[in-house]
């Protein structure tokens, strides 16, 4: 039986990551993934005729320029092409959309309140310091601030340097920024609700939080700190569906020498004398390796896939305590032809942007409360994208694909599963409130696929189905992702290691949890370093 | 026009007090102008029925700072009874803790519960231990404040690597999810969601929320105690400690201006006209008010205006005072039980869904309650045989929407009166008077600012060095002469003595160094 020098588990975009830079190093490589096809929640299905749907995540930006180029994801295929702008329908026929020209975005702004067009120069302005901030601590290990070692003392050193290289007042920003809830900051600058409420969906897409909550200002960056060619911000389509993502990372992966296995579900991470030795898949196979990294969020591999026996008991507490939360569904829908908005300008270039359905923050906020009650919101939060319009590869000539990523829609309803149902009820809400702007939408849908959090955690096996491997508070980054003590990728066994979004710097296509966790193997091994470091702004 | 004062105090609340005291005990000549007939701000005790008498702001004494008790050398005479916490369930059996222990829940959490509150203790030590000191300025690039950053980590360190770790993680975290970590019992986790949200426009899953609980266990203090003679008590101690000092507190003369010349402070103005002389005040009115209205928009940058405008001070807390012809009669409750502090909290859920209309500028239909009978011990309060009943209210904003009316007011006093009885019964019949201070007369009686009793939101971005706001953390504000000296200014509100006594600090040692 062949030994392997690593094992990754999940072939997701982080899990590719790690498997390609350490293939990249000369590693002998085995990646596994449960599924029949690999991505994980960066994919492209096939599921009506010839729609092809990125039935998970379907935007893309985070992803890391560093790795992009790196791997050369390039030349496997990978293209990302920016769409226009945003909108929000508002309730009395109006509408309020930005755009990536800034006289026009500018314009449109001031048509609902000047005062506010002129507070978004100064707005964007500092949002922008804060991206900058956090993007040169995207690509390393977060510092242990209990440690003493040199590498951590330096790390928290560098960090409060580069906290400080920003002035006195700009540091108490940093802090407020860090702390305060999104729509208190959106009230220091803005007046008009329609304007707050566009700006606020990126604080709480994701989250079991809601706009009133501190810390969800922070989570703005999640959805700002991104970037489109250095377009900072921007966010774009992977051409041929978020798959291309994952598929480019496994071309160079493979390109590398690694080997690459679907339909091998894990059973047990196996280990002896507090060493892992392997893993055992479901099929009863048995694989050997010094070292195996997982990048599943951390409650499957440590509570599912581990024996708690093999574990430290204050350990598996911790990872039981660790939040992964779902709160956000998905509808793909492929249609028969282009919904109509006659709220839009006839030729606008809104109907290629993401759209939104609710206008107000109290709207926002009272979705979170039917959630907090564990009900699907009846009004939700839709950011609703066409992405067809911008890549036609993904339905046929004249057709569409839509995806409708809905905040909020908790993992158990009430404290019990779903029932179909309940999945059609939830569907019709979310159907009913993008008809009410378009009316000739409903007659175009030809197939719907409905995603509560419970199905994305069957199929794509994250826990709750929460699209950050756990939730972005406080409590949870930084240092204390996945927890306190663990926060460098290496898990509490010899050998393992964890690299999935659970870890520092949390979810989205970002790739930097599988970077920065192929680097710290490299280092154990002491190989060569394969991982870029940050390139750094400008 | 009078001689100059070395200080002149601006509000007579009992932070207003500890500054004089600890002023006027350093040889400073000292004024204080307070605009109501009694000293005390919302630490005062007053008649609102004929006979009966309560504590109209604070109701509870439980975080005022060792350290200060004992420079203004009022230990002795300070006579308060502690009590525990009384979560009630309606007729069943209720839930007491408190002083470290619990009753009335499974072994399980029994046992917890004593880790719990060592923890609490520990990491409430280590909170007050930096509440109690001046707060460093960020990158000033002076050695004072890189000492008290630097003590700070040091502090945090010496918990130990585990503790340190917990506390981390622990202090951006929402109380709901720590107490779903650690408790079994619906009624102990509703009680401690309660305890860390009471005075805060926030809810139990909020972020924040248990650094809130842990300013709420006060450090070195520790503890829930009544007064005896309620909250004035302990004001007339101070302000008996401040005048032996020789302190000069005036009443009835409340405060129009503060005067500025040439970007200095120069002294303030009363209602009558008045005018009174000085180079320092300290204002211990909420920053908001200190800074747009009693000084003026124009004497400070745009800036800093810009960030006063921003600060958040919306109280959500009312206060309800009933005068009652006897005790009320709960199932399961003992008379002893009665003259503890009770809470309304049935369960996290209800406590944050009693939250939920405050962020929709409603008041909550089913309101969670810090319930104390003071009566039970306290015979000053109340004619022989008949008590008073005082309870804080949660949620009523300041801002509700169409503004507090007599209708609106009438209609949520009915909601609390319902949500007593339901858990008291019977004490609808009990009831002779009542009053409903919504966080409107709040306002208006305290004069601060959003009824807020920490004169501006405690949380994260408003707390240790942004409070009251951002460089303004060592209590001096951005005009030559002004010092903050109130609730809003740090640590926070409460009846704790801190901001007052460490603003008395910064001025005295500033003196020292110009000297």
């Amino acid at each position: 039986m062949k030994k392997y020098d690593a094992l990754v588990l999940g072939a997701g975009h982080n899990g590719l990551t790690t498997a390609a830079f350490l293939a990249k190093a000369g590693l002998d490589v085995l990646c596994l993934e449960k599924n029949d096809y690999i991505g994980g929640a960066a994919v492209s299905r096939n599921l009506y005729d010839d729609w092809i749907y990125s039935n998970c995540s379907y935007v893309c930006s985070l992803l890391r320029p560093e790795i992009f180029r790196t791997l050369e994801l390039h030349r496997h295929g990978l293209q990302i092409t920016p769409y226009g702008g945003s909108l929000t329908f508002m309730e009395n026929g109006d509408y309020f959309g930005s755009y990536h020209d800034p006289v026009v975005a500018y314009r449109e702004m001031a048509r609902h309140s000047r005062r506010d067009a002129d507070a978004y120069a100064r707005y964007s302005a500092d949002v922008s310091r804060q991206c900058r901030f956090i993007r040169d601590f995207l690509l390393t290990t977060p510092p242990d601030p209990t440690s003493f070692k040199p590498r951590d003392l330096l790390g928290l050193l560098a960090i409060g340097k580069r906290f400080a290289a920003a002035g006195e007042d700009e540091m108490y920003d940093t802090l407020r920024f860090w702390t305060m809830s999104v729509a208190d900051y959106l009230n220091e600058y803005f007046e008009c609700d329609v304007i707050k409420a566009a700006l606020s969906g990126s604080g709480i897409i994701g989250t079991a939080l809601g706009i009133h909550s501190p810390g969800t200002a922070y989570v703005l960056l999640h959805h700002y700190m991104g970037d489109v060619d250095g377009n900072i911000g921007t966010w774009g389509f992977a051409r041929g569906g978020m798959g291309a993502v994952s598929n480019a990372i496994a071309s160079a992966f493979r390109g590398y020498g690694g080997e690459l296995r679907t339909d091998a579900g894990i059973e047990r991470i196996l280990v002896r004398d507090r060493k892992v030795t392997g893993v055992a898949l479901e099929s009863g196979e048995e694989i050997e390796a010094d070292v195996v990294v997982s990048a599943m969020d951390v409650k499957r591999t440590f509570l599912n896939c581990m024996d708690a026996g093999d574990l430290p008991e204050d350990f598996v507490n911790r990872v039981r305590n660790f939040k992964i939360r779902g709160s956000s569904g998905k509808l793909n829908i492929a249609l028969d032809g282009l919904p109509e908005f006659p709220a839009l300008p006839e030729g606008s270039s809104l109907h290629y942007s993401d759209m939104h359905f609710i206008d107000s923050m109290e709207r926002m906020e009272r979705a979170y409360d039917d959630w907090k009650d564990g009900r699907w919101s009846q009004d939700p939060y839709i950011d609703m994208v066409i992405p067809t319009l911008t890549d036609p590869t993904m339905a046929p000539p004249g057709k569409h694909f839509m995806s409708c990523f809905v905040q909020y829609c908790p993992h158990k309803l009430e404290g019990r599963d779903w029932t179909d149902p309940e999945r059609e009820a939830f569907a019709q809400t979310v159907i009913n409130q993008v008809a009410n702007y378009s009316p000739n939408f409903k007659d175009l849908i030809l197939h719907v696929e409905i995603r509560t959090p419970e199905d994305i955690e069957s199929e794509i096996g994250i826990t709750e189905g929460n699209i950050f491997h756990g939730e972005l508070t406080m409590d949870q980054l930084l240092f204390n992702r996945p927890v306190p003590g663990y926060s460098q990728y290496r898990g509490p066994v010899g050998g393992l290691y964890m690299c999935g979004s659970s870890t520092h710097p949390g979810g989205g296509v970002m790739a930097a949890p599988g970077a920065n966790a192929a680097r710290e193997i490299l280092a154990d091994l002491k190989r060569d370093n394969t991982v870029p470091e940050t390139f750094g702004d400008d | 026009m009078t001689e100059r004062y070395d200080a002149i105090i601006v509000g007579g609340g009992h932070n207003g007090l500890v500054a004089a005291a600890m002023l006027a005990r350093a040889g400073r000549r000292v004024l204080l102008l307070e605009r109501s007939a009694a000293l005390g701000g919302a630490s005062i005790t007053r008649e609102f029925a004929d006979g009966f008498a309560v504590s109209a702001g604070a109701q509870w004494l439980g975080q005022l700072q060792p350290a200060v008790v004992r420079k203004l050398g009022i230990e002795t005479p300070l006579a308060a009874r502690d009590v525990d916490t009384v979560v009630l369930a309606p007729g069943d059996a209720p839930v007491r803790y408190g002083r470290g222990r619990v009753s009335g829940v499974g072994d399980g959490d029994t046992k917890r519960y004593a880790e719990y509150a060592k923890r609490m203790r520990r990491y409430s030590k280590l909170l007050w231990a930096w509440l109690n000191r001046v707060p460093p300025r960020l990158g000033s690039g002076a050695g004072t404040d890189t000492r008290r950053l630097l003590r700070m980590a040091l502090e945090l360190r010496l918990l130990g690597r585990d503790d340190m770790r917990e506390f981390l993680r622990l202090i951006g975290m929402n109380v709901y999810d720590d107490v779903e970590e650690c408790f079994e019992s619906r009624l102990l986790k509703g009680g401690l969601c309660l305890d860390a949200v009471l005075g805060t426009h926030a809810g139990p899953r909020s972020p924040n929320t248990f650094m809130t609980s842990l300013y709420r266990y006060g450090g070195e203090a520790a503890g829930t105690a009544l007064p005896a003679g309620g909250m004035s008590a302990v004001s007339n101690l101070i302000a008996k400690a401040a005048r032996d000092a020789g302190a000069e507190l005036v009443t009835g003369a409340p405060v129009s201006r503060i005067l500025v010349e040439n970007g200095r402070v120069t002294g303030v103005e009363t209602e009558d006209g008045e005018r009174h002389e000085s180079y320092t005040v300290l204002s211990s009115v909420d920053p908001k008010q200190t800074v747009l209205s009693l000084i003026g928009a124009r004497h400070f940058e745009a800036g800093f205006v810009r960030r006063v405008g921003h600060l958040r001070a919306v109280g959500t807390a009312a206060k309800l005072h009933l005068a009652l012809d006897g005790l009320p009669t709960a199932g399961g409750m003992s008379a002893d039980d009665l003259g503890q502090r009770l809470l309304i909290a049935p369960d996290p859920d209800s406590v944050e869904r009693a939250f939920n209309p405050a962020k929709y500028r409603r008041f909550s239909p089913a309101p969670v309650m810090d319930i104390s009978i003071p009566s039970v011990h306290d015979e000053t309060l109340a004619p022989a045989g008949k008590h008073v009943l005082s309870a804080i209210v949660q949620y009523a904003p300041c801002d509700l929407e169409g503004g507090w009316t007599d209708a609106s007011k009438k209609e949520f006093l009915d909601i609390c009166l319902d949500r007593l009885a339901e858990y008291l019964p019977g004490i609808r019949d009990c009831v002779i008077e009542g009053e409903l201070l919504t966080p409107a007369d709040l306002e208006r009686e305290f004069g601060m600012t959003g009824g807020h009793w920490h004169h501006g939101e405690l949380s994260l971005d408003q707390f240790l060095f942004t409070r009251p706001l951002p460089g303004c953390q060592q209590y001096r504000a951005p005009l030559d002469g002004l010092y903050f000296c109130g609730a809003g200014a740090h640590p926070g509100g409460g009846v704790t003595g801190v901001p007052g006594y460490n603003a008395a600090r910064v001025v005295i040692e500033r003196d020292t160094h110009r000297s």
